[in-house]
């Protein structure tokens, strides 16, 4: 039986390339452009807006008891997907025809009041994601069972640990009892013991002849879990079918994404007067058979540009940055003089050091080591997939930006009989 | 498996089962205002007092300033103190309404991004909580009634009318300006300042009979205009008796008003709620 049937999912939004944040957007500003426009003054483009599709025509069809992975890159549109299944968003075209109750944990704990204690925001949150009052009181025991808080039930939650907080939030969820579960990352949190717990009641939840749609950047836990996996790529439903199947094939384009910009003449390449960007280019020292990179792989960063100063002493600076826009580290090189020409530096970025996770490298050419002659702020960005020996248990996202591989010994050093 | 329900998700959707699904939400509407409720005065000592405290004081501040420095007189007959306390209790569940109503949605911006109800469940929910107060209020007025042994008379059984009208009136403003809160947050700047406005245009700390003493000023037509002068002194007409004034006629803007505003805010808020996510 198909218990989700999509068809032709869209959803357009309308980016508003001015005003990049709507968050503090006033009213003030949006009268004093209307009034500019009417008084024919403001360009036509500086309020230019544009389409953006979030989804372009996904059609698919679940069958009941299925466990589906959805992967793709950040802003590929799952998170968008899962909004519209839960019918926080509309789409802006298409249909979902859904058969049975839907429960989406986009996030645990949703809603959960800091002030009211543990009794009652399992009633609270139980209610918020649908649950009628009698079913709380039925599964009320499970829950506080489930996350091992009876000792604090009657305690506010912001008195809570962030782990105690994360389980009683699970816990709720986890006894919906709903026909169609959505999950969003929630594995990223708590530990090793509770992670082992949720997936093993993911797995009962499919089990019970119930669906469930699982939305991770984790790999390891979607191959673990869902039968079934569709790849989501700029909006589009790129690849779908047997887990081992796309996620091979997820992997090997991966691979492929830009990791080299190179400019034949100085006239197209980007910089000033001063000096142009010649090329820059990330190389991989592939440690798989798969061409893509992971945590181990080491790389290699070159740059070259065009010096048109006489006798300039320049260094080069680096900046890697998290997708997020944290700093991870800033290198540069020893300042040298340089006559008119091509100049080329590389920087080596060990294997084991650089965690998984999307990141941006920023390029900048300093002058006297003081004077910024130019910077390129995105000028690279690469993937770095996750990768773990196959016998951990443990499949929650690695906290850090890096994840270095260090001496660390542990051994009894003493022995009580 | 029990009976399954089919949903279908598309644009517009929604809208068909939208007083369906609102009556299915009626649970999560109680406990969200329960939750208002008794998360309010956690962490202090008087709790619940509060709602009592705050009116009492006004009043105390009110008499003196209008009635001990200012000798303003009220309606013949009419305890001064009891027309401003019967004056407050009706204009603060006007006043809280309406400012938590054009909250409500912001407030639960975390909910309304992550899960899928109604939206109208929200400032519904702010509506019962402002009630809740209000009668905690009343309750006091006809303690304060007891001692100055003027008990209300048959008019009482009007006053469900004039509640209904003011919670209405709240709706219809907060409903309206939730909607704009969520795009432009001058709102949250704006809502203070009217109901400060509100208190002082509004007979509260005197009564329209003094309005009536000069019906040739230019401003007397634009007072009746004011859909809340109605609901305040039938409010107090229905407690204090036929002594104090009331002119039915005043009804007349507060029940166009409310017509008008709260179709117009239904309309807004329904077409606006959907996209409530892509701006908080």
């Amino acid at each position: 039986m198909k218990v989700i049937v999509a068809e032709n999912i869209s959803k357009k939004y309308i980016i508003d390339h001015q005003k990049a944040a709507r968050k503090g957007y006033t009213f003030r500003d949006s009268f004093s452009e209307k009034l500019k426009h009417f008084f024919g003054q403001g360009d036509q483009d500086e309020i230019e807006k544009e389409d953006f599709w979030a989804l372009r025509d996904v059609s698919f069809a679940i069958n009941q008891g299925d466990r589906v992975g959805i992967i793709g890159h950040n802003g590929a549109g799952k998170s968008t997907l899962l909004k519209i299944l839960s019918k926080i968003t509309e789409p802006t075209q298409g249909e979902i025809t859904l058969k049975g109750r839907v429960a989406s944990l986009l996030e645990v704990g949703t809603g959960f009041h800091p002030e009211l204690t543990g009794r009652e925001n399992i009633f609270l949150n139980g209610a918020i994601l649908g649950m009628k009052r009698h079913e709380i009181k039925q599964a009320f025991d499970a829950i506080v069972d489930f996350a091992g808080v009876d000792q604090f039930l009657d305690t506010p939650v912001k008195r809570y640990s962030s782990g105690m907080y994360v389980r009683l939030g699970f816990a709720i969820a986890a006894h919906l009892n709903p026909e169609i579960l959505i999950v969003d990352e929630v594995l990223a949190v708590g530990d090793a013991e509770f992670q082992k717990k949720c997936l093993g009641k993911m797995r009962d939840v499919s089990e019970s002849g119930r669906t469930l749609l699982f939305v991770s950047h984790n790999l390891t836990a979607v191959q673990a879990l869902c039968n079934k996996t569709y790849y989501f790529e700029h909006g589009r439903l790129k690849m779908q079918g047997d887990t081992k199947q796309v996620i091979t094939n997820y992997l090997s384009h991966i691979a492929t994404t830009k990791l080299e910009r190179t400019w034949s003449t100085p006239q197209e390449a980007p910089g000033n007067d001063e000096v142009k960007i010649k090329s820059l280019r990330l190389e991989p020292d592939y440690q798989d058979k798969l061409q893509h990179i992971d945590v181990r792989t080491p790389m290699r960063l070159q740059i070259e540009f065009w010096n048109k100063l006489d006798e300039a002493e320049l260094n080069i600076s680096v900046h890697l940055n998290a997708y997020t826009g944290e700093c991870i580290f800033n290198v540069g090189t020893q300042a040298q003089v340089f006559n008119k020409g091509v100049v080329a530096a590389e920087l080596a970025i060990p294997g084991n050091f650089l965690n998984d996770g999307t990141y941006v490298i920023s390029v900048m050419i300093v002058k006297d080591t003081s004077t910024v002659l130019y910077q390129m702020p995105e000028a690279l960005s690469f993937e770095v997939e996750d990768y773990r020996e196959s016998n951990l248990t443990w499949y929650g996202k690695w906290p850090g930006y890096v994840r270095p591989q260090l001496d660390f010994q542990i051994s009894q050093s003493e022995v009580l009989v | 498996m029990a009976q399954t329900e089919e949903v279908v998700i598309g644009a517009g959707q929604t809208a068909k089962n939208y007083w369906r699904d609102l009556w299915k939400s009626r649970e999560l509407l109680w406990i969200l205002s329960r939750r208002d409720l008794s998360v309010r005065y956690k962490q202090t000592i008087i709790g619940a007092g509060w709602a009592v405290v705050r009116p009492f004081a006004t009043t105390v501040v009110m008499v003196f300033a209008f009635s001990v420095v200012a000798k303003l007189k009220g309606d013949t007959g009419v305890p001064y103190p009891l027309m401003v306390l019967s004056g407050i209790t009706i204009w603060s569940l006007f006043a809280n309404t309406f400012t938590q109503i054009s909250n409500s949605i912001l407030i639960n911006s975390n909910l309304v991004s992550k899960v899928y109800f109604p939206r109208l469940i929200m400032p519904i929910s702010s509506m019962i909580v402002g009630l809740v107060d209000f009668l905690v209020a009343l309750t006091l007025y006809f303690i304060v009634c007891i001692w100055y042994q003027y008990l209300p008379g048959p008019n009482l059984i009007y006053l469900p009318l004039f509640l209904v009208l003011a919670l209405l009136a709240s709706l219809a403003f907060g409903l309206f300006f939730s909607v704009v809160n969520v795009r432009f947050r001058d709102i949250a700047q704006l809502v203070p300042f009217l109901v400060q406005i509100g208190f002082y245009a509004c007979p509260i700390a005197y009564s329209s009979s003094q309005v009536e003493m000069s019906r040739q000023v230019w401003w007397y037509n634009l007072y009746y205009l004011n859909p809340m002068v109605g609901i305040i002194d039938g409010f107090k007409w229905c407690l204090l008796g036929n002594a104090s004034f009331f002119k039915v006629e005043s009804l007349y803007s507060t029940v166009g008003f409310i017509s008008v505003v709260l179709s117009v805010a239904i309309y807004y808020f329904r077409r606006q709620e959907n996209s409530f996510v892509d701006y908080i």
